[in-house]
């Protein structure tokens, strides 16, 4: 997939190639190319298959890392990339009009990681968490088991040390 | 054991609607103020027991006949599907599953219990009839189990409904599961098995409990 | 016979028909399960199921015409078993039997259903009488072939007396409709299917096919009564079929061995189908089965 990485590497600044298995390649696309570099993927080469679109919170970094993987069934090969956005206002472009099944994709990640997508429908509809008020919750500033112990409450522990009680039932002479 | 007298909460005078009829009726405080005398609106009451020879022989048909509603809530689902194949086979023990909760009288609770869980399982063991049990099984409905420190999934499910058998394990074997049910039947026979009064008499604490944590509460406060 | 004994008779005779119609089902059930590998649930298990139901502390009623449903239904099935005379020749169980009674009783076949239709349309649920007009559009479609091979009955035997029609069948096997009446019998066995509700007529009872309607909304007590009701309607249609086209019963052991082996005809067929829609069932009860009837009443006008 090297001469794929090559052909389109200029006209939309791809950067930092890795290539794990044959099919398999990865690349690093800014914000402002994304949207045509995936109709000329999906028109052009073939990658007719939005596999899954998920996100990594880099919180030393200050950036969120979005990640779409597309799929050519023709050639069998898998094709990552990878878009940063800043950490404070992350916008990207919804990429529903291209697949629908992004809709879906979006939504989750605007409920878990707060991610904006301007003009996805639905993206405002509770997909898990209904009635959620607070930050959102995949994010690794979000402290959960703080949370939770302080809106649920707890059961306290049993101390009952099982093993010292079936030593005691089944070996008494020990 | 010495029966209490039930324990209301009344609905102070200046906060009730015009159409509440007094003291102990429910606001459904949830509802949009149109559709809020379209609900019911009286409290559970607590069911009053016969005489002793006839609990007796009531007692025993209904550990004879238990019917389970048939609602997965969680990983343990997967647990009921054996019991009703030909190896475990709960049918020889009476047991059917039911679609409707209506007509069920068990209610077994499988795994861990997020919000928009809860708020299904409120609402449908509200809709139970007459004395009605929980089977709690594996250890996520006990405390938390492996979702211990999740900000979704709450860790102790005998706040907001009263429960009767706990199983444990993740995911219990069926053969597990099946002692629990025989603890069951032995517990109802003596006539220990009394959730729905529990509920009814602690009705207020439990629903506090509820809509604390549900806090988009849009159902009547007592789903009959 | 004065009236009263002839009453208390009447009553013990219900009382032995519910008995054997519940034994029945749960028969049933436990060939049901040993053929799938299973053990099954013990022999009186609807008995408790009807206690446990009727055990219930709390039961849901939206209305008058909710809480009349089963009482509609359980009318029917006993109306129903009151007009069929049950032992040929004994004086105790043949109830109250009169002329005219056949026709008497396919009303009531039919009333049964039709008070549990306007019950159920007033459940808890806005569209529960969807699952009400299957039911019906269902019994209706089965009693065209029944109502024919009636007709053809009372052309053969010019009578419409039970009695009478199950007097012209003693004497030997050769005597029964059976063998007198073959395409009488073939239609009204397979309206029989529609009936008894097995597979593949079963999509009326079955609750998990649209979860409103009556199979879902009623509960406690009144689920108590329609399954005692279930008891007492299928031991009076098996009386009926035994005393139309079987040749009757003289003692009780006949009459339970007859019914037994008509019963273990739907049971079989119903093991061994899955499940009509609601629409195909009409379409396959109004083609063979009526022309069968319609044959059946041809042959005997000629």
């Amino acid at each position: 997939m090297r001469q794929l990485y090559d052909q389109l590497k200029d006209t939309y600044r791809l950067t930092e190639y890795g290539e794990r298995h044959p099919g398999q390649a990865a690349a690093q696309v800014p914000a402002e190319r994304l949207t045509s570099l995936l109709t000329q993927l999906r028109d052009a080469h073939g990658f007719s298959h939005l596999v899954l679109m998920t996100c990594v919170d880099w919180l030393e970094q200050g950036q969120f890392q979005v990640t779409y993987i597309l799929h050519n069934h023709t050639r069998r090969q898998d094709f990552i990339l990878k878009v940063r956005v800043d950490r404070a206002h992350p916008v990207l472009p919804s990429i529903h009009t291209l697949w629908k099944q992004a809709r879906v994709y979006q939504r989750e990640l605007h409920e878990m990681f707060g991610l904006e997508f301007p003009g996805s429908p639905g993206i405002d509809e509770p997909m898990i968490l209904e009635s959620w008020q607070g930050p959102p919750p995949m994010r690794r500033d979000f402290d959960t088991r703080k949370f939770s112990e302080e809106r649920y409450s707890h059961r306290p522990r049993s101390h009952s040390e099982p093993e010292a009680r079936m030593k005691e039932q089944l070996y008494p002479e020990d | 054991m010495p029966e209490d007298k039930e324990i209301v909460t009344p609905v102070p005078p200046a906060e009730r609607p015009e159409w509440v009829k007094d003291e102990r009726t429910l606001t459904n405080s949830g509802l949009p103020e149109e559709e809020r005398d379209w609900f019911c609106d009286a409290r559970p009451r607590r069911a009053e027991k016969s005489w002793r020879v006839v609990e007796n022989f009531m007692n025993w048909a209904r550990a004879h006949s238990l019917w389970i509603l048939a609602f997965g809530t969680g990983c343990g689902a997967i647990e009921l599907r054996p019991l009703v194949t030909a190896r475990y086979d709960i049918s020889r023990l009476g047991m059917q599953m039911r679609p409707t909760p209506r007509q069920a009288s068990v209610f077994l609770i499988g795994g861990y219990v997020s919000l928009k869980t809860l708020k299904r399982i409120v609402r449908s063991y509200e809709q139970m009839q007459g004395p009605k049990f929980v089977v709690a099984v594996c250890s996520c409905a006990i405390n938390g189990g492996m979702y211990w420190d999740s900000y979704n999934t709450i860790k102790r499910i005998d706040e907001y409904i009263p429960v009767d058998v706990y199983v444990t394990g993740c995911m219990p074997r069926p053969e597990a599961v099946l002692a629990g049910f025989n603890l069951l039947k032995k517990l109802i026979r003596e006539g220990k098995a009394e959730g729905q009064n529990l509920y009814a008499d602690k009705f207020d604490w439990f629903k506090a409990n509820q809509k604390q944590v549900i806090t988009d509460w849009n159902m009547p406060d007592y789903n009959w | 016979m004065n009236i009263a004994s002839k009453l208390i008779w009447a009553f013990i005779s219900l009382g032995v028909v519910t008995v054997w119609g519940l034994t029945l089902g749960g028969i049933v059930y436990k060939i049901f399960a040993r053929v799938q590998g299973r053990l099954g649930p013990p022999v009186w298990q609807p008995f408790i199921d009807i206690f446990k139901n009727n055990s219930k502390r709390t039961s849901i009623s939206h209305g008058i015409m909710y809480y009349l449903g089963p009482v509609f239904r359980i009318a029917g099935g006993i109306g129903t078993y009151m007009f069929i005379p049950v032992l040929f020749g004994s004086a105790h169980f043949s109830n109250f039997s009169m002329s005219g009674d056949l026709l008497l009783v396919m009303y009531f076949i039919f009333f049964g259903q039709l008070g549990m239709a306007l019950g159920a349309g007033e459940g808890g649920h806005p569209y529960s009488a969807i699952g009400v007009s299957r039911g019906l559009a269902q019994m209706t479609a089965f009693e065209v072939p029944f109502a024919l091979s009636v007709i053809s009955l009372a052309m053969q035997y010019k009578t419409l007396n039970i009695t009478d029609i199950v007097a012209a069948q003693q004497g030997g096997f050769l005597n029964w409709t059976l063998f007198t009446n073959p395409l009488a019998v073939a239609a009204a066995m397979i309206a029989m299917l529609g009936m008894n509700m097995h597979n593949p007529f079963s999509i009326v009872i079955a609750p998990q096919e649209i979860p409103i309607g009556p199979p879902t909304e009623y509960q406690s007590a009144f689920l108590g009564l329609l399954a005692t009701n279930r008891g007492i309607f299928n031991g009076a249609k098996l009386v009926l079929f035994m005393n139309l086209y079987f040749g009757g019963a003289t003692n009780l052991a006949a009459l339970v061995a007859k019914t037994f082996c008509i019963y273990m005809f739907s049971v079989f067929v119903g093991a061994a189908f899955p499940r009509f829609r609601a629409e195909d069932s009409i379409r396959f009860f109004l083609k063979v089965p009526t022309l069968v009837g319609i044959a059946a009443v041809l042959l005997w006008t000629l």
